[in-house]
Parts: structure tokens; C-alpha cells; sequence
């Protein structure tokens, strides 16, 4: 069985292998490049006093790379739901070969593990091979971007891949064998998959860990936009906390007892005194800052209770496969 | 060893068809006692029968006494039918290659030489005794 | 030693509303060369699925060598199958498919089936789907004796060959079964391409079975009638009369029974298998749909 299953995925194993290999010498050769210019221009900015400058030089590097990097990170999952999970029963059961297979003197529950679990593993492995290949190249830009926990970034990272891979080829064997039919369950796994991935990542996530609520004094230099509306000069100022890999759900400017009307803007503000007065006068508001977040800290929280979840899924689907091929699929 | 054929559209039961084609070899001495007929295998091989109607066959042979089962070696002739030697038989050929060659000299074709023999065969098997 | 192959009572089949099998009852016997022959739709795939565990049944019962089918890989061993069109993995070369049969199958015979290829002439390089389709029916075919099952099940697997290669498939199915004592059922909806092989004949049309039995046993007790024009409803009750057609002078019957026809009227023949088969087809198509699940012995 073993056998079989490696014979009909062979050419598959070869796709993947010459890709990861492409990719391993794409990286191989631009990763130290890389490296080294980070250690002489960002590392050593603090001394020249541009980090800036140089952070933004950096980030523009190899541009058109990291942006196939990241559309790469965000399609391989669905691409292996669909080339490698989809038609493996499906394929089967449209040319009828499944009658072949399911009489010699193996059981369709032994077919079955066998082929999901070597395929399954597989695609995991691929996932996970990528996905170090791609967080160990793209390090010195996370670096600098400190956005980790990212909705568009945490997904193209560490070990979610693998989870998403799973769950990707075990939607599209449920769906092979569900729909029957090859080209329909591939369009169907990309579609399920897709939808899932970004509902999880625009709204799920969020819930999974309760976030830490802080209130602290409001720093006016990171006073990101501020306005005076007509009715009685309302004021109301928005902040960006600066919190380096945090992941910020929401910032809110209240009063010194937690009411979000600010009340009037002050005079010095109203009456175009200057920026300095006009920060000086807030200042005296004793306005605070409630920030809403996910400390850095909590990275590989997220990584790994998302990833148990997706291989959850994953699992759940395979007993749903195993389960409905033994009511006799003819 | 000899070779069987089978005729489906006669009518006739494929068994019963090779018990004759047997009895057929036999009397012209193409099978000779000690002479094995083809296996079981070999003959639904080739004619695409179940096998069970070759047993038959043989079996049937077997209880007529002119063959005998080997079990693990094969069916084996043990007599044969007439006790007529194929040379006894050869003078009546000749006689009959030459009373053909003067049937078709006097212009008879193919199906009157057969009618003309098959009338005379049916109504001299009647008053065969007395002509002999 | 099993003595029947496969045993079912009240078997049944639904998809969603229809009946593809209904109301099955068989008892068939080891040893034999069984044929299942019916129309197109008459439930023939279905029965033959439900024997070699692809489907469920909805009703009744069935069990084959004396278990489930299916049940275990024990179970699996002992019974063959070539499903209708002889699919074969087309993307797999000819050996692939016999190194596909060793690794699946305990019994493996690797002799027997590279002996069966090289006689067939067939490339063991070449892909499954570049074969012929008498090529591919002898391929699997291949796959399933070189298994060394007690029972072999094909369904409909010269249906789509030409002449030759159905005639190659039948001498090779029959070699087979000379060789290792296999029980066959195979299932065809010409009646001519099973006379020559089978000793055991079942009827299947509109999904029942309307008579199953030896063959020797149908050709003995079904003859042919022709007589003056009469009701057929007037004959005796051992005589049965399978289906009928009247001129208005002259009424031929189909008839099933078990004694000597006495009546002079009638002029008795023996009827052709073909003929048979044919008169069971058209009186359950005409009458409506009548019981018959005899068995002869």
C-alpha cells in the first residue's frame, strides 16, 4: 500500500522537491547578500544617526522578491489542497479505479489511511520545509518591520503553514470525495480554504487569546491626528502607540476618568498658536491612552494554538472521509 | 494430439461434440491406444468452454471404457473403436477417390455428388443386409 | 470446502427513490461457471457491487464464500474482480500494475502473472492507457487470477471487445478456471457470449431475478409449444407458461415444467438458451411484474 501510494504521488514528490530546491538556491544565494547588508548599513545606524533612512533603503531591497515570497507563502496551502488533496480520491472514483483498488486484499480503511496519512505528511513536510526556508530568509526584514503578528504576515510564517496545509489537503480529499468529480472539488477546496483563512485571520484570531488592556498618560508625540469639529469645538485626537511587534486591536484617547468625549480643544489650539503651544496645552489635559493589544511576547502562543486548530480541523476531516467511505461508495 | 473443434450454431451438445470428434479419431486411427488426449486446460484454451463440459466428455469416454484418467498426468486412450488397421482401411479410399474422380468427369458438381451419395447411403443402410 | 459461493435472501438495493435490486434470493453454487445475464439497468452491476463489498445493502442479506464481503483483507483475498470496462490506472505501465497486485495481495502469484503477460505478447513498459481495450480486459484480467481467489466476479468484461479479443478474454478466463478450480459469476447482457462458458444461468431483468438454475436443468424443463390458437390461460397447473404469442390461427408458448407435456395438440420443441432468456425478458416486461425466485437444482 505503501508503494502504491508513493507510485501515484511520485511526480508530485518530484514538483515539490525541484520547487523547494529552486527556492532553496534563490535563497541561498540572496540570504547572505542580505544578511550582510543589514549588519553594515541598519545594524550600524544608530552610530550615524539614519536609522530611517536606512531602515527604509533596506526594506526596499529585493523588493520584487519579497513580494513573490509573500504570494508564494499566501497560494502553496491551497495549491496543495487542491493539486495534491482533491483529486486523491476524486481521481479515483471519475475513472473508476477505485473498483480496482478497493478489491485487491486490502481494506478501504487501510487505502484510505495510507493514502491520507503518507500524502497528509507530505504536505505538512513540504509546508514546514518552506516555511523555515522563508522565515529564515526574510528575518532581517522582520527585523525592522516588527510586525510578526501582522494579519498579512503571521500566516506566511513559522509554523501556521503547516496547519494550513493540512487543513487544506484534508478539505480537498472531503471534497473529492464528496463532489466525485477532480476539477470541481479543486475550484470548491481553493474557495473553502480561501474563505476560511481570511475570516480566521480578519476575525478569529482576535478571539483566541484575551488581550491586555493598558492605560497610560497620553504621549502627545504620538498624537497621529487630531481634530476640532464645529459644534463647540469638539475635540478628538487619535494615537499610534508605539509598541515594536505588538499587535494593536485598538488605541482610544479618554479623559483622566475614562470618558471618550474630550470635551473642547483648548484655546491654544483653537487659535493657531503654534504646534508646541498647542501640544503643551493637551498636555495639560492629562488625557490618557487605552490601548487595546497582544504583546510580542505572545507570538508563538498564537503560532501554536492556531496551528492545533487547523490540524484539528484537519483531523476532524479525515474521520469524516474515513467514515464516509464506509457507507460503500460504489 | 488431436485437436477439437466446436460447432455452436449444430444444435448439438458441446460434450456430445467431443465424445464424437473422440470416436471420430479413434475409428480413423489418428488416436491410438497409449495416446493422450489434450488437457483439460489445453482444450477450454482454445475453444473457450467450461471446463466442466471437457470433464464431462471424458468422463463419459471413461465409462465407455476407451479412455482411462491418470489423476496428475492425463486421459490416456486404452482401446480403440474399430478393428479395422488404417491399412485395411486404405483400399476402400482408393476405391472412392476413384469412383469421385468418375462422378465429377461426367460433370456432377460438389452438392449432387453429396446428394447422390447421401440418397444412396440412407436407402442402402435399409437394404444393407441384402446387398451385402 | 464452501459448497455455495454466494448466498442471498431478500436482497435489496435503493437509490433514493428507485429500486436498483429488489428482492433477492440466490443460492449459487461453488465450482460452477455462473452467468448473469439481463438488460441494461436490470441490476446486474448492482448485485455484483453488493458481492464485492463497493456498495450496501439496503434490504436482505448476502454473503459470499461464507462471509461478508469486504469484512477483512482475509475476505478481500478470496475474491476477484473486474469491474465493467476493466479500469485500469492508465498513467501506470504494465508492470507497475503487477508490482501494484504483489504489494496489495498475499496470495500474489508473480509467476503466474508474468507468464499470462508474456503470452498475451503484452509490453510491460507500455502505460495502461496506451493498451487496446481487449489488451487492458486481459491486464486486469491478469490482476485478478494471478490473485489466487476462490471466487471470480466480472462484470460485463467483453462487452465492449471486438470479436477476437472477446474470444482471447474467454479462453483465458476458462484456462484459469481449469488451472486453479475457480467459481465464477460473471454477468453479460448477451446471452450468446455466456452459452459457451456457463453451467449455471441466472435472469435478471427490472431487478429481480426471474429464474436461476443449472443450465442443463432450464434447457430439461422449459419447451417450446406451437399449436392451434388457444388461451393459455387453459393448461394444466405444473405447466407454466413463461410468455406467449398468438397468431389468429396458431399459439406459441414458452413453458416451464417439470413433467412430460402429454397433450397432442401441441407439437413440443426444445428451446435455445437465447430463446429462454428472451421469453423471461418479455413477460416480466409485458405482465407486470411476477414473483418467480425459483431456484432449480
Amino acid at each position: 500500500m505503501i508503494w502504491l501510494t508513493w507510485r501515484q504521488f511520485r511526480a508530485s514528490t518530484f514538483v515539490a522537491a525541484g520547487a523547494l530546491a529552486a527556492i532553496a538556491v534563490i535563497f541561498a544565494i540572496t540570504g547572505p547578500q542580505l544578511v550582510h547588508l543589514y549588519d553594515t548599513t541598519v545594524a550600524t545606524c544608530q552610530a550615524h544617526h539614519d536609522c530611517q533612512t536606512a531602515a527604509n533603503a533596506f526594506t526596499s531591497h529585493d523588493s520584487f522578491l519579497q513580494n513573490m515570497i509573500s504570494f508564494v507563502m499566501q497560494v502553496v496551502p491551497a495549491l496543495i489542497g487542491a493539486f495534491w488533496g482533491a483529486p486523491l480520491i476524486a481521481r479515483e472514483l471519475e475513472a473508476g479505479t477505485h473498483r480496482l483498488a478497493w478489491t485487491q486484499s486490502v481494506t478501504r480503511g487501510r487505502w484510505l489511511a495510507v493514502e491520507l496519512g503518507l500524502t497528509g505528511l507530505a504536505s505538512m513536510a513540504a509546508a514546514g520545509l518552506l516555511s523555515l526556508m522563508v522565515t529564515w530568509w526574510s528575518r532581517p526584514f522582520d527585523r525592522i518591520s516588527h510586525n510578526a503578528l501582522d494579519p498579512g504576515v503571521f500566516g506566511e510564517r513559522g509554523i501556521v503553514p503547516v496547519g494550513y496545509a493540512a487543513f487544506a489537503f484534508a478539505l480537498g480529499v472531503t471534497a473529492g470525495l464528496l463532489v466525485r468529480r477532480t476539477l470541481p472539488a479543486m475550484v470548491g477546496t481553493i474557495a473553502v480554504f480561501a474563505g476560511v483563512e481570511v475570516a480566521f485571520a480578519l476575525r478569529l484570531r482576535a478571539h483566541l487569546i484575551a488581550p491586555l488592556r493598558v492605560a497610560t498618560a497620553l504621549n502627545v508625540r504620538q498624537i497621529s491626528q487630531m481634530s476640532i469639529s464645529a459644534p463647540g469645538n469638539h475635540l478628538s485626537v487619535s494615537v499610534t502607540p508605539r509598541m515594536p511587534g505588538a499587535w494593536i486591536y485598538s488605541s482610544q484617547v479618554t479623559t483622566a476618568n475614562g470618558s471618550a468625549n474630550l470635551g473642547s480643544a483648548p484655546p491654544a489650539c483653537i487659535q493657531h498658536a503654534g504646534i508646541q503651544a498647542c501640544q503643551a496645552a493637551i498636555s495639560r489635559m492629562h488625557l490618557r491612552q487605552l490601548v487595546v493589544y497582544q504583546p510580542a511576547s505572545r507570538y508563538w502562543a498564537f503560532q501554536w494554538y492556531e496551528t492545533a486548530i487547523f490540524i484539528s480541523l484537519a483531523l476532524a476531516l479525515a474521520g469524516l472521509c474515513f467514515w464516509w467511505t464506509r457507507q460503500r461508495v460504489s | 494430439m488431436i485437436e477439437f473443434h466446436l460447432d455452436a450454431r449444430s444444435g448439438v451438445a458441446p460434450y456430445l461434440q467431443l465424445i464424437h470428434q473422440v470416436r471420430q479419431a479413434l475409428r480413423l486411427g489418428l488416436l491410438r491406444e497409449g495416446d493422450q488426449l489434450p488437457t483439460v486446460k489445453d482444450v477450454v484454451g482454445r475453444l473457450a468452454i467450461n471446463p466442466n463440459t471437457v470433464l464431462k466428455a471424458y468422463r463419459e469416454l471413461e465409462y465407455e471404457g476407451l479412455v482411462s484418467a491418470r489423476p496428475g498426468i492425463g486421459t490416456f486412450v486404452t482401446r480403440t473403436l474399430s478393428d479395422n488397421s488404417l491399412a485395411a482401411l486404405e483400399p476402400l479410399r482408393r476405391e472412392l477417390q476413384r469412383w469421385l474422380g468418375k462422378a465429377r468427369r461426367t460433370g456432377l458438381d460438389d452438392e449432387s455428388i453429396e446428394a447422390l451419395f447421401l440418397n444412396t447411403f440412407r436407402s442402402g443402410t435399409d437394404e444393407g443386409e441384402e446387398i451385402a | 470446502m464452501i459448497s455455495t459461493v454466494l448466498t442471498a435472501r431478500g436482497l435489496g438495493k435503493q437509490y433514493h427513490r428507485r429500486w436498483a435490486l429488489s428482492d433477492c434470493t440466490l443460492d449459487i453454487p461453488a465450482g460452477q461457471v455462473v452467468g448473469l445475464v439481463g438488460p441494461n439497468g436490470a441490476g446486474k452491476t448492482t448485485l455484483l457491487h453488493l458481492a464485492t463489498g463497493l456498495l450496501q445493502p439496503t434490504a436482505g442479506t448476502i454473503k459470499v464464500l461464507g462471509g461478508q464481503p469486504a469484512n477483512s483483507p482475509a475476505q478481500l483475498a478470496r475474491v476477484g474482480f473486474v469491474a465493467q470496462d476493466t479500469p485500469t490506472y492508465s498513467r501506470l505501465t504494465v508492470a507497475d500494475h503487477l508490482r501494484l497486485g504483489a504489494h496489495l495481495n498475499p496470495r500474489w502469484d508473480a509467476v503466474l502473472a508474468r507468464d499470462r503477460i508474456d503470452r498475451l505478447d503484452l509490453d510491460q513498459r507500455q502505460v495502461a492507457g496506451k493498451l487496446s481495450g481487449g489488451q487492458r480486459a486481459q491486464l486486469a484480467l491478469t490482476l485478478a487470477i494471478a490473485k489466487k481467489p476462490e471466487l471470480l466476479i466480472l462484470d460485463e468484461p467483453v462487452a465492449s471487445l471486438d470479436p477476437l479479443a472477446r474470444r482471447e478474454l474467454l479462453q483465458g478466463l476458462m484456462e484459469a478456471v481449469a488451472d486453479q478450480g475457480l467459481s465464477v459469476l460473471l454477468s453479460s447482457h448477451l446471452v450468446a457470449d455466456l452459452e459457451r462458458v456457463c453451467d449455471y444461468l441466472i435472469v435478471l431483468v427490472a431487478s429481480r431475478v426471474q429464474i436461476a438454475g443449472e443450465v442443463e436443468q432450464l434447457l430439461a424443463t422449459h419447451h417450446l409449444l406451437t399449436g392451434p390458437r388457444r388461451d393459455p390461460n387453459n393448461l394444466p397447473a405444473d405447466q407454466q407458461v413463461i410468455s406467449a404469442s398468438s397468431t389468429d390461427r396458431q399459439t406459441t408458448l414458452t413453458v416451464r415444467t417439470k413433467v412430460p407435456i402429454h397433450d397432442p395438440a401441441w407439437t413440443v420443441s426444445p428451446i435455445g438458451l437465447e430463446d429462454l432468456v428472451l421469453a423471461y425478458m418479455r413477460r416480466s416486461v409485458g405482465a407486470g411484474r411476477k414473483p418467480a425466485l425459483e431456484v432449480l437444482r
